[in-house]
Parts: C-alpha cells; sequence; structure tokens
C-alpha cells in the first residue's frame, strides 16, 4: 500500500509527539532504580575531596546566543530572588555600531532572553557593525578580594577554588561587594546577607555540572577540573587564545574567555 | 542611571549612614588633637577648649559605631567583628580601634576631670551625688602624691591620644583607599586626606560648639583661644586642600583609563557637591575668610567670621565624605555607567534616622556637660589660671567655705 503524503506527515507528527512524550516522561517516572541513583550522588558527595580537583570555567562569548537560559536556571536552582539586583549570572549584549561606539545592555540581567529585546534607543538607527552576548558569573578568583575584606571571615575560599559565603556569619556589611571588581556580589534582601555565585557548589560535588552549563543549548559555558588533562576547560586552556576579565586587578580568575574583545569589563 | 551597571548595581550599597560614619569618627579625631595640643605641647591659648573638646570627643566617640551597626544586614551579629575577626579585612579592626580609642578617651576624661568629680562627690547630696561618687570609683580623696601621677598620665595618655588619632582616622581612609575594585576611592593618599579632614573638621565644629555653648550660657567667649584655633584650622585647612588637589591633579594628568569615568563623576554626577560645596563654600571661602582674619588680628571683632568659616568648613566637610562615599558608589565597576542615589526620608537608613545619630553627640555632650561643665571648674591645676570662685557661681552658694579653692584641703573635705 502507497503511503499517501498526509499519512506520512500525520505518522511523522506522531512519531515525534510520542518521542516528546517519552522524553519528557523520562524526567517525571520513577525510572528503575531511582532510588539507587540518588544513593549514587550522596555517595558521590560522600567520597568528594576537594583537594582533587582544580574547577574552571570557560565562556565562549561567540557561542552564545543571549537566550537567557543559563540565568533562568541559575535562579530557578539555586533560589535566587528574581527581582532585578538579585543575579548570580547574567548575560551582556554589546553592540558595536560604526561610529566606533559600544553599547553594552543586560536587561534584568538577560533572564528573559534578547529574542525580544529591543535595541537600546541610542542605536537603533545605526549601522552596527558587530555584536556579540557575554554571559558572566563568579570568576573564583585565585586573588579574592571578597574573601580578603570580609570582616568576620564568613566568606571564604574552598580547597577545590570555589568561594562560598556563609550565611550562619556574614553579618551584612556589604564590604565584600564594594571589593568585587566584577560586581558579581549582592545581599540577599530578605536574609540580609551577602550572596554569589557558587558554580553550584552542591552540584559539582556530587559529579554534576553547574545548572548554568547544562541549561546553555549551544555550549557557550564549559565547566570542567584542571587536574584533568583530558577535559575539555583543559584542552581549551592549552591550545585557545583564553584571557580574563579585568586581568590588572591582578585578581587571578578561574574563569577564561575565549576570543575575547578587548571592550569587554 | 546612565550608561550601563551591571545588574547587580541597582542600588547604591553604602548609604547616607555610612557617609555620617567617617563624618562623626573625624570630629572625634580632630575634638581629640586639639585636646591633645593643650595637654602635650602646652599650648596655652587653647586652655578654654582643652577640656571642653575632650568631652565632644568622647560624645561624638559613644555614637560612631551606631551609624555602622543599623547599616548592617545582621546587626545581631555585629558582635562577630570582635569575636571572629578576618584579619586581612582593613574592617576587622574597626571594633578594637573604636574600643581601645574609647578607653583612652574615656580615661583621659576621667583623669581631667577627677578634682571635679571629687569635689562634686563631696559637696553633692542626693541622688546626682551617688553620681558623682560612682564616678570616683571609690577614690575619692586625692594626695599630693595622686595629684602628681595624674598630671603625668594625662600628658602621657594625650600624648599617645595623637597617634591614635591618626590611627583611628587614617584606618577609616584605608577602608575606603583600599579598595582597588574602585577608582575613586583607591589611593594610597585617602588615609592622609581622610585624616587632615578630620582633624579640619574637629575643629571647626570645636569652634562652632564652643561659641555657641557660651553664648547660650551667657559666659565671655575667649576670643584669643577662638583666634587660636582659627589659625590651626587654617593651617590644617591649607594642607588638606593640598592634599586633595594633587590627588585629583595627579588623577587628571596622568588620564589613566579610569580618569574617563572619574572626570564625568566630578564634572557630571556630583559637580555641586563636589566643586561647589566641598572645594568652594567648605574649603576655599573660609580659607580666604581664616587668612583675612589672621591678617587683622582685633581681638573679638574676628570671631563673628571664624564662626562663619568654621560652619562653612563643617559643611564641606560633610559634603567630601558624601562624595567620597556616594559618589564612588555611583561610579558602576563596568565603567560605562553610573547608578544613582537619594536618600529616603525614613526608614532605618533614612535622612530622619541620619539626623538622630546625627544629634544625639548633642545630646550626651548636654548630659555630660550638666554633671562636669568644663567652663566651670571648681578646682584648678597646678600651674593653671585661678579656678572660678565658687562666690561668683550663684548655684554654689551654701556650699562649705572649707571646700573654696582658696583653702582647698583635700583630706578634709573628702572626710565627710
Amino acid at each position: 500500500m502507497p503511503i499517501s503524503r498526509r499519512r506520512f506527515v500525520k505518522l511523522g507528527a506522531h512519531a515525534a509527539f510520542g518521542g516528546l512524550l517519552v522524553y519528557t516522561l523520562r524526567g517525571v517516572l520513577p525510572k528503575p532504580g531511582a532510588g539507587t541513583a540518588d544513593a549514587e550522588v550522596d555517595s558521590a558527595y560522600d567520597s568528594y575531596r576537594p583537594e582533587d580537583h582544580d574547577w574552571a570555567f570557560v565562556i565562549d562569548t561567540m557561542k552564545c546566543i543571549g537566550c537567557g537560559r543559563c540565568a533562568r536556571a541559575c535562579k530557578q536552582e539555586n533560589g535566587v530572588p528574581w527581582e532585578p539586583g538579585c543575579n548570580r549570572t547574567w548575560v551582556e549584549r554589546y553592540c558595536f555600531t560604526a561610529d566606533g561606539e559600544v553599547h553594552v545592555d543586560s536587561p534584568e540581567g538577560g533572564i528573559n532572553g534578547f529574542a525580544d529585546e529591543p535595541l537600546p534607543e541610542a542605536i537603533r538607527d545605526k549601522e552596527i557593525t558587530k555584536s556579540f552576548f557575554v554571559p558572566k558569573l563568579c570568576n573564583q578568583c585565585d586573588n579574592t578580594p571578597c574573601v580578603q575584606v570580609c570582616p568576620v571571615g564568613a566568606t571564604y575560599k574552598t580547597a577545590d577554588g570555589i568561594v562560598l559565603v556563609n550565611r550562619d556569619k556574614c553579618i551584612g556589611c556589604r564590604y565584600c561587594i564594594q571589593a568585587c571588581p566584577y560586581g558579581m556580589r549582592y545581599l540577599l534582601p530578605d536574609e540580609g546577607v551577602a550572596d554569589k555565585c557558587t558554580w553550584c557548589y552542591h552540584r559539582i560535588t556530587r559529579g554534576r555540572l553547574p545548572a548554568c552549563v547544562e541549561a546553555c543549548p549551544v555550549g557557550a559555558r564549559k565547566f570542567g577540573d584542571l587536574r584533568d588533562p583530558e577535559s575539555a576547560v583543559s584542552k581549551i586552556l592549552a591550545e585557545r587564545n583564553v584571557s580574563v576579565l579585568k586581568p590588572d586587578m591582578g585578581t587571578k580568575p578561574n574563569a577564561f574567555y575565549l576570543d575575547l574583545d578587548g571592550a569587554v569589563v | 542611571m546612565d550608561g550601563f551597571v551591571f545588574p547587580n548595581e541597582a542600588e547604591v550599597q553604602w548609604s547616607l549612614l555610612i557617609v555620617l560614619y567617617p563624618f562623626i569618627t573625624g570630629l572625634v579625631a580632630g575634638a581629640f588633637v586639639v585636646s591633645s595640643l593643650y595637654h602635650v605641647f602646652n599650648i596655652k591659648s587653647l586652655k578654654p577648649v582643652a577640656s571642653f573638646s575632650l568631652l565632644m570627643a568622647l560624645s561624638f566617640m559613644l555614637v560612631a559605631p551606631l551609624p555602622l551597626l543599623a547599616h548592617l544586614g545582621r546587626p545581631e551579629r555585629g558582635i562577630l567583628i570582635f569575636l571572629t575577626p578576618n584579619f586581612t579585612s582593613a574592617m576587622s579592626g574597626f571594633g578594637y580601634i573604636w574600643l581601645f580609642y574609647l578607653i583612652l578617651v574615656l580615661t583621659e576624661t576621667w583623669l581631667v576631670f577627677r578634682p571635679d568629680i571629687v569635689f562634686y562627690a563631696a559637696t553633692t547630696s542626693g541622688l546626682k551625688g551617688l553620681v558623682y561618687r560612682t564616678l570616683t570609683l571609690g577614690m575619692g580623696g586625692m594626695s599630693e602624691e595622686d595629684q602628681r601621677f595624674r598630671e603625668k598620665a594625662i600628658k602621657v595618655l594625650a600624648a599617645v591620644g595623637i597617634p591614635s588619632a591618626a590611627l583611628l582616622h587614617g584606618y577609616v581612609g584605608f577602608l575606603f583607599g583600599a579598595i582597588k575594585a574602585n577608582p575613586w576611592w583607591s589611593t594610597p593618599l585617602m588615609p592622609v586626606i581622610f585624616l587632615l579632614s578630620a582633624i579640619v573638621s574637629g575643629i571647626a565644629l570645636l569652634i562652632v560648639m564652643y561659641v555657641v555653648v557660651m553664648k547660650v550660657l551667657g559666659r565671655p567667649v575667649d576670643h584669643d583661644c577662638v583666634a587660636s584655633l582659627a589659625r590651626w584650622l587654617m593651617a590644617f585647612l591649607v594642607i588638606d586642600l593640598a592634599i586633595e588637589g594633587l590627588e585629583i591633579l595627579s588623577m587628571a594628568y596622568e588620564s589613566e583609563e579610569s580618569w574617563e569615568v572619574v572626570s564625568q563623576l566630578i564634572t557630571q554626577k556630583i559637580p555641586v557637591s563636589y566643586f561647589g560645596i566641598q572645594l568652594l563654600l567648605g574649603s576655599l571661602i573660609p580659607l580666604v575668610i581664616l587668612g583675612a582674619v589672621a591678617a587683622q588680628v582685633r581681638k573679638g571683632a574676628a570671631s563673628p567670621a571664624i564662626f562663619a568659616a568654621a560652619a562653612l568648613v563643617l559643611v564641606g566637610v560633610f559634603a567630601m565624605r558624601w562624595n567620597v562615599v556616594i559618589g564612588g558608589q555611583m561610579i558602576s565597576k563596568s565603567m560605562r555607567g553610573f547608578t544613582s542615589y537619594t536618600p529616603p526620608l525614613g526608614g532605618r537608613e533614612g535622612v530622619l534616622a541620619a539626623t538622630v545619630l546625627l544629634m544625639l553627640p548633642f545630646y550626651i555632650f548636654s548630659t555630660i556637660v550638666s554633671l562636669i561643665p568644663p567652663w566651670q571648674r571648681p578646682v584648678a591645676d597646678e600651674g593653671e589660671a585661678e579656678a572660678e570662685t565658687p562666690e561668683a557661681i550663684p548655684a554654689w552658694e551654701g556650699v562649705d567655705s572649707r571646700l573654696r579653692r582658696s583653702d582647698w584641703d583635700w583630706e578634709e573635705a573628702t572626710r565627710r
């Protein structure tokens, strides 16, 4: 029986829907051995040794499409307040115009993406010669101004290189917010304590990727262990041109940017 | 907001209260330095304000940590700065430096006013008498030996107090100067600028308060003393202005990357409070007034002009604190934009709260001077001018004549 065109399209649609259904349900339905999977994660955490890792982040600004999924995923994963002014990670849009000007914006930290975001008034009628997106997150510096200035030792650097805040100890003086050259820190409005990006420490210590990395549809955010020479980040640092933000600050960031434009701060 | 600021910079973090903090500690440091000029360097013309300024320093000292505490996100944890200090932080020293300085000022005040306290304890009855007797700390008598020790101790404490004042306020400058992320703060000159402006503001407030208090009490103003204060004010103001000018001049001349944003800040964002109030109204005009007055010292006539200059200097130093604390935070770390700040009227960090905090030292001062008025010392120190005789003071009618200065007998008086 020859398959009519209509029937073929219909079949295809059914197959696509079915596939989508299975894909969706995969996360919802209890998988066989789901309990053991949790146990595996927990045992991964139990056997995690911070001193055996040296985490690094690589951001490829040429790949980022400004969809904002990373910023949304971060807010959900880490319970970051949705109000503007509370951001652990965000996306900036850089536009270069023919008259040599640079315009940067990041409305609400880019959580809504830039697809529907009109260009800023100032450059709407200008010829744009170059444009790209820059995802930002904590650089987990080796020489940390924020840890240095905390008067009570509420913020500290772990052996695997992540800067964390002890919320039970922070007094909310906001000296760390002043000291961070990258504007990465903010005050949690309800708790009155400082907060910042942790590269999803609760996930990476259980063998998972940071939420923003997992959410990125184009692989613009790469995360890995520099102790592992085979990791993607190790290879990129060994073979590609990378730079860090505000190197003159001497902070020694652990977030690296691939082929970064000099205009980015 | 103007240009691009990082998403977390929507709000200025250090508010009006943090403007108040360096302003208040500055007044403490300045007032203490004046007191020490008399006690250590024996500058006789400052005698009328030597103990006055000490009480002023104490009053402001007690209030100094309050704006900081009120500003904390978690004020109830403020004590951690004493308990678990992280010594790589400039701020961790605050608690200790403040406490050390408070003890110093308290001890010196107590020693300076000890004869007064002992005298009042012996001559006052009732609740007030109890307060005085408590203040004697159980040491109601004074022997010759006591007296000699006391004079020596005052000198030592006052001497220690000068570097301590420098530490207290130089340290506040370092808090800001050590923040490399902020081009408007990050300069090694910041502690020096803070210290000089502190001394300037302390002398200025002393002039204003001394003249006002004397007028209110209907007592004569010592014009020699005011003229002397004016000369000290002018000297420190010249150095302060020179250093502040050098700072901005070298920044402009070197024109590093950050100058672009700093020059925009001072010319477009804070031109009124920077050029208008801090430099012109609060520095140059007072300097011209003080200079003109110094050129023609005529006893008495100069005081109103000096008073006006001192008041302007106070406004100028407050503007300087504002320009540093708020101005610095207006610059986005993106170096591509500015955030804005207008203090709210109400709330924990609003204008009303700040006003109350700024009034508090004056209230404390009036309470202290009602107990131990520095302008009406019952007992004069050795080698000092004669104390006011009780006859001249109506409130002292009925005081046993044996307690008068002329035939003051410690042992007999304190035996009662």
